[in-house]
Parts: structure tokens; sequence; C-alpha cells
């Protein structure tokens, strides 16, 4: 039987130059907007705020021309009654950021959504009501993350987040990172989320 | 028992294991790159055990809170369970390539003892890993900790002395793989394995550093996760594929290769901007919702190739082949493949309904199916293969004594998967309408799902299944130190197919 020559459109060397043409294509457009997302999300932009942003008041509303909810950036609303200038907030957040990777958070919980599903999602854990007042939030952050199983807040579910030895400074950092990841403009994600305070 | 005895005991299982290794080293039918295929491959299935016990762990701890609770905590088993996850895999995948590398190339592997101390100090290194998550856990919010003990960015938790280690290991498989066909000859799966395996330890780069900002972090965070898991596995797994379907059925090269092109083609097309289908919600541009709906859409095209060219394969050859077991993991695998990462991914890539299922237990459904059934099926297929030629190219058609055994396997871990995806599933379903849609995401709505009895039946139903899929993982463990020990019929034969 003699060996049948495929069409064009079935041979070997027709699929690997598409191959490598939609590869290097797309990679090329990848890395095009990889730059550009870069520049959009750099901290002090309009959809991720300055590190500063925590001697504000935060908000997440209902954008309605948007159909959806979107941070708002209120007056001034300082972190344990102390204003810092931009490199103290951006070491506050750092020592909070390392804290949250070093303590393994994102093994219960998710961040930005992404994470695993034993304890709540932090993304806007700054803006929730479960901290009863805007007054009595800050502190009963830092105990709660001192000492969780004194001051588990479990809903009802038995679950309580274990003693990960947090120090008091890293406790401030890690509701000083939660307070500045609350102001990231995440494109309406969590829907319908109703923020402390915004029932005024 | 005094610690003389101990040490007694001790020094008379490590010379025990030191023969039963000198032996193995002896085995007249493997080649040099099978061998250290088979220790890959060992390593692999042992922390196979060691990921379904941690899940099983954890999976209880839904059940049970206080289970283990300051012990071994939810946070650590869940790591356990998906770091052992991911190392078996590679473990997997580069024992495949060093087992088909020499038969392909056509001459021996250049620089195996390379290759063969990497394995020793890869294992020494994951070793050590994994004793620290266990005995040490967690460090104090300092660079120190991610550097020693625990990174904390999901999947790729390992500390950075490790990412170290890590790259240089697969720099050494690198060079074995890309001399090895510079030496011999070169080949369409081995042109596409060679590229793909620059692409593979260039990514991990992306996920080796520190930054502040979240966003930033998590943008480079997924240029790992995402373009392995849905592009450089998939096409590495393509090579694999290729090369097992011409050795198992007898396939022409002409065909496979056509189809790993075909394959690379649609898979690098769609999931390398399909990439954008986690840059929803991170705080990146509105232009990923477009971008990433509309290429992570077109995601589970190729694997539907995948299916296709599997079910044609097969039929054309009727199913005669030479390892019953294992052509039954590569159908798993087809088909695995693309319900499991092409269906489920599907279901909840769009940003109008991954608003609500971001970050729910949809995603663990989807991640149970789509790696087992995309990656664990096609390396427990491997374990078949070198199974058979370890022990003398042996029978493993028809008629095995103890077949029950690697059947039922078979079917308690492809049922055992499938029943928790489904339940967890509904427990997705069950959280995106309570927690997401009703409450609106808050802490109290969370918890108010979580408690919700329809959950809470689904992680009873899980747990079922896990136990269902643990004692399929046991059964298959077994089956591979034992299925074609004192065979004396040889293989049969498949003839390649001469013409289309």
């Amino acid at each position: 039987m003699t060996e049948q020559i495929p069409p064009r459109w079935a041979s070997e060397t027709f699929w690997k130059k598409t191959a490598i043409w939609v590869t290097g294509g797309s990679f090329v457009l990848l890395v095009i907007l990889t730059f550009d997302s870069m520049a959009k999300i750099a901290a002090g932009g309009s959809r991720v705020q300055a590190y500063s942003v925590i001697n504000k008041d935060i908000s997440y509303r209902l954008d309605k021309s948007k159909q959806r909810y979107q941070p708002v950036i209120g007056g001034d609303a300082p972190l344990f009654g102390k204003s810092l200038s931009e490199e103290e907030a951006e070491k506050l957040v750092d020592l909070g950021k390392k804290t949250v990777q070093a303590k393994n958070c994102m093994n219960c919980h998710t961040l930005l959504g992404n994470g695993a599903y034993y304890a709540p999602d932090l993304t806007k854990a700054w803006l929730d009501q479960g901290w009863i007042s805007k007054e009595s939030r800050e502190q009963m952050m830092v105990n709660f993350l001192l000492d969780p199983e004194k001051n588990a807040r479990t809903f009802g579910s038995n679950r309580k987040m274990p003693n990960l030895e947090i120090t008091k400074p890293e406790a401030e950092a890690i509701v000083a990172f939660l307070k500045w990841m609350s102001a990231i403009d995440t494109n309406g994600f969590p829907h319908n989320f109703k923020a402390i305070g915004a029932e005024d | 028992m005094t610690l003389q005895a101990y040490q007694e005991k001790a020094a008379v299982c490590w010379s025990g294991c030191k023969n039963r290794h000198a032996e193995f080293m002896a085995n007249p039918h493997l080649s040099g790159g099978q061998k250290l295929a088979v220790h890959y491959f060992t390593v692999a299935m042992v922390l196979f055990m060691a990921q379904l016990l941690f899940g099983l762990l954890a999976g209880l701890q839904f059940l049970f809170p206080s289970f283990l609770y300051e012990i071994l905590d939810f946070n650590v088993n869940r790591m356990v369970h998906i770091n052992a996850m991911v190392v078996w895999m590679l473990y997997g995948f580069i024992g495949s390539v060093y087992w088909f590398l020499e038969d392909e190339s056509g001459v021996e592997i250049v620089g195996l003892k390379w290759g063969q101390l990497a394995f020793w100090v890869l294992t020494g290194a994951v070793t050590v890993v994994v004793l620290v998550y266990l005995l040490i856990q967690f460090g104090a919010g300092n660079d120190t900790s991610l550097w020693l003990i625990n990174e904390g960015r999901e999947y790729i938790e390992a500390p950075r002395w490790a990412d170290i280690g890590i790259v240089v290991v697969v720099l050494t498989f690198f060079y074995n793989v890309a001399a090895t066909f510079a030496a011999g000859k070169w080949s369409g799966i081995a042109g596409v394995l060679t590229l793909d395996l620059v692409a593979l330890a260039g990514l991990y780069l992306a996920g080796m550093f520190y930054v502040t900002n979240i966003s930033v972090d998590q943008y480079w965070w997924w240029w790992v996760i995402h373009l392995w898991v849905e592009a450089t596995w998939e096409v590495l797994v393509g090579c694999i594929m290729a090369w097992s379907l011409m050795k198992l059925l007898g396939v022409r090269r002409q065909v496979v290769q056509t189809w790993l092109y075909i394959e690379v083609a649609l898979m690098f097309g769609s999931g390398i901007l399909g990439l954008g289908h986690h840059y929803f919600w991170i705080g990146t541009p509105e232009y990923w919702f477009t971008i990433g709906g509309f290429f992570s859409a077109l995601e589970p095209i190729p694997l539907v190739a995948m299916v296709v060219h599997s079910i044609y394969d097969s039929g054309v050859h009727r199913f005669k082949n030479s390892n019953h077991p294992a052509l039954t993991w590569v159908i798993a695998h087809a088909f695995g493949n693309f319900l499991g990462a092409g269906v489920w991914g599907f279901m909840h890539t769009l940003p109008q309904i991954n608003l609500y299922t971001h970050g729910t237990q949809w995603s663990a459904s989807h991640g149970h199916l789509a790696f087992f059934g995309a990656y664990a099926t096609i390396n427990i297929a491997f374990f078949y293969l070198a199974a058979q030629q370890a022990r003398g190219n042996v029978w493993m058609g028809g008629d095995l004594p103890n077949g029950w055994r690697w059947k039922t396997a078979a079917v308690l871990l492809n049922l055992g998967v499938l029943g928790m995806t489904v339940a967890l599933l509904i427990a997705g379903y069950e959280q995106s309408f309570i927690e997401r849609a009703v409450e609106g995401s808050t802490w109290a709505g969370y918890f108010a799902a979580q408690n919700n009895a329809w959950f809470m039946q689904a992680m009873v139903w899980r747990m079922l299944f896990g136990l269902m899929t643990a004692a399929g993982g046991g059964l298959l463990f077994w089956d591979l130190l034992e299925i074609g020990k004192g065979e004396q019929r040889p293989a049969a034969v498949i003839s390649t197919e001469t013409s289309a």
C-alpha cells in the first residue's frame, strides 16, 4: 500500500507552523498586557491605593452607573489614632503582608478570593459588619488575632482560628494590611457586600 | 525495647533496603533512564498516599472542627495535601520523561549520573520541607520564615531555599533531556517536550520573589499556577500521551505528532491568554473580563480534541494493546481531563458566573476532578508500564492472576474522585446562593452557608467518597508492588500501524 499524502490542512508541517505562531503570538500579547496591568496596579494608582490610604475612612458601595460595588475613600480616619507617612504606612502594611504569609493564612482563608475555603474571605474583612461598630473594630481585630480562641467568632460553626503566636506589632500590621487591601478596586467582588457603616 | 535494640532493628532495616536497592539496580530488564524513572515513580506513589492521608484529615476537620486543633490545624493539613499533590505529579512527569527518553532519542541518557544525583537531592529536600511543615508549621512575620519555613502562597508554599533547589534540579533534568536528544535523534515529540520544559522551568521563577502589593503578588503567582497547570503541564502530558499511544496501541508517529501540534496550538492558543480568568477580581483592569472570559472559554477545545483522538485511535486498533491497566488509565485520562479540566472549568469561567462562585467550593470541586483526571491518571498509566517492564516485559493483557486488584483500584479511585467532585459542587452551589447571592459575602453570610444542612450533608458525602478514594489508592499501591510477579507469559506484541 502506498503512503497517502494528507491534505495541507491535515499535514504535520502546517500544524507545526500554526503551533509556533499561535504560541508566540499569544505570549507576545500576554507580555504587552502584563506591562499595562503592572502600570495600572502599582500602589498609588486608582485601582490599588497608596499604602497611606490606611489614614482614611474606607467604605464599599454600589456604583449605580456601573452596577458594581466599589471602594469609596472618605475623610481622615487614622489607624490606631496615628496618621502615618507613606513610607511608614508601607512599612506597616509590609509587616502585615509578611505575617499573613508566614502564618499561612491562605490555607484556611481566601485573599481576593484565592486560597482555601475553611475560613471567611479576607478581601473586605476590614469592612465586615461582624466588627459591630467602626469605633470598636480596630481593638476587636487586634484582640482576636492575639488570642483567637478566647475571642473566638465562630458564628455557630465551632470552627476556631488557632493561636498562631502573633505578636502585638504583627497583629496591628495585619489590621493595616487588611485595611489597605479593602481599598483595592476588585471590579465588584464580592458583590452585594454591605460594609460596616454603609447603611448610614 | 532498649535503645540498642532499636539501633539494631534500624541497622537491619537499612541493610535490607540497601540490598533491595542493589538488587533493583541490577535489574536486566530496565535501562538506566528507566531505573531512574522507577525511583521517581516510587516517591510519587508515596507522596500520593500522603496526599490522600492529609486530604482525609482536612476533610474530617470540616465535620469535626476540634479534631487535631492546634496540633495539625486545617492550614497545615491542607498545605501538605496540595503540596504532596503538586510534587507527586511533577515526580510522575519527570519519571515518565526519563522512562521514554532513551527509546525516543535512540541513545543512552547523557549525564545520567547528574540526573541520579538530582533525584536524591530533590527527594532529600522534599523530606526536609515536609518535616518543617509538620513540626515547625509557621514562623514570625519576617523574611527568615519565608526563606526557611513556609512562603505562605498557596501551591507554592515551599520556602525560598527549596525553590532554588527545585530550579537547580529542573535544570539538571532539562540538561539530561536536551543533551540526550541532541546526541541522538530529534523528533516532533522531542522538540515540543524540550521547549515546554524551558517554559516550565522559566515560569517557576515568576513565583520566587516577595512583594508587598498583593495585586502584583497574585498577578505573578498565577503566572506560575495557571501557566503550569493549564498550559505547560497540559502540553507535557500531551507529549507523554503521544509516546504512550505509539507504544500501547501502535499508532503511527505521523498521526500522533500531527495531533500533538494541533493540541499545542489549541492549548497554548487558549491557555496563555486564558490566564485572564484569574485576573477578574485581584485589582487588575477590566479588560481581563473580555480576554480572560473569551480565551478560557476556549480552553476545553483541545481537551475535546484529545478525546476524539483517543477514541479514534482506540477504535482503529480495536483496543488491542499490550497493557490493559495502563490503557484503562489512559482512557480515564482522556475523559477525566475533558470533564475535570474542560467541563468543570468552563462551568464557572465566565465572569458573570465567577463573581458568585470565585473562592467557593466550586473551585475545590473543579480542582479535585481536574488534577485527578488530567494528571494523576496519566502518571498511574506510566506506573503500570514501568511495573510491566521491570518484571521482564511480561503479559498484562486479559486473564491476569489477581486482575481484580487493578480493576477494583481503578473503579474505587475514579468513582471516589467523581463522588467528591459532585459533593463539593453541591456545596459550591449552596455557598454561591446563600453566602454570595443572598447574604452578600459577609462573614455572617459565609458561616450561614457553612452551617447550612445542605453544606454539611455535602461534606459528609465528600468524606465518604474520600474514604473510597483512599481505599482505591491503597489497593493501587499494593497492586503495583505485586502485579506481573511470577508471570511467565511475554507481553503481547503490538505491531505499528503502517498506513492510514
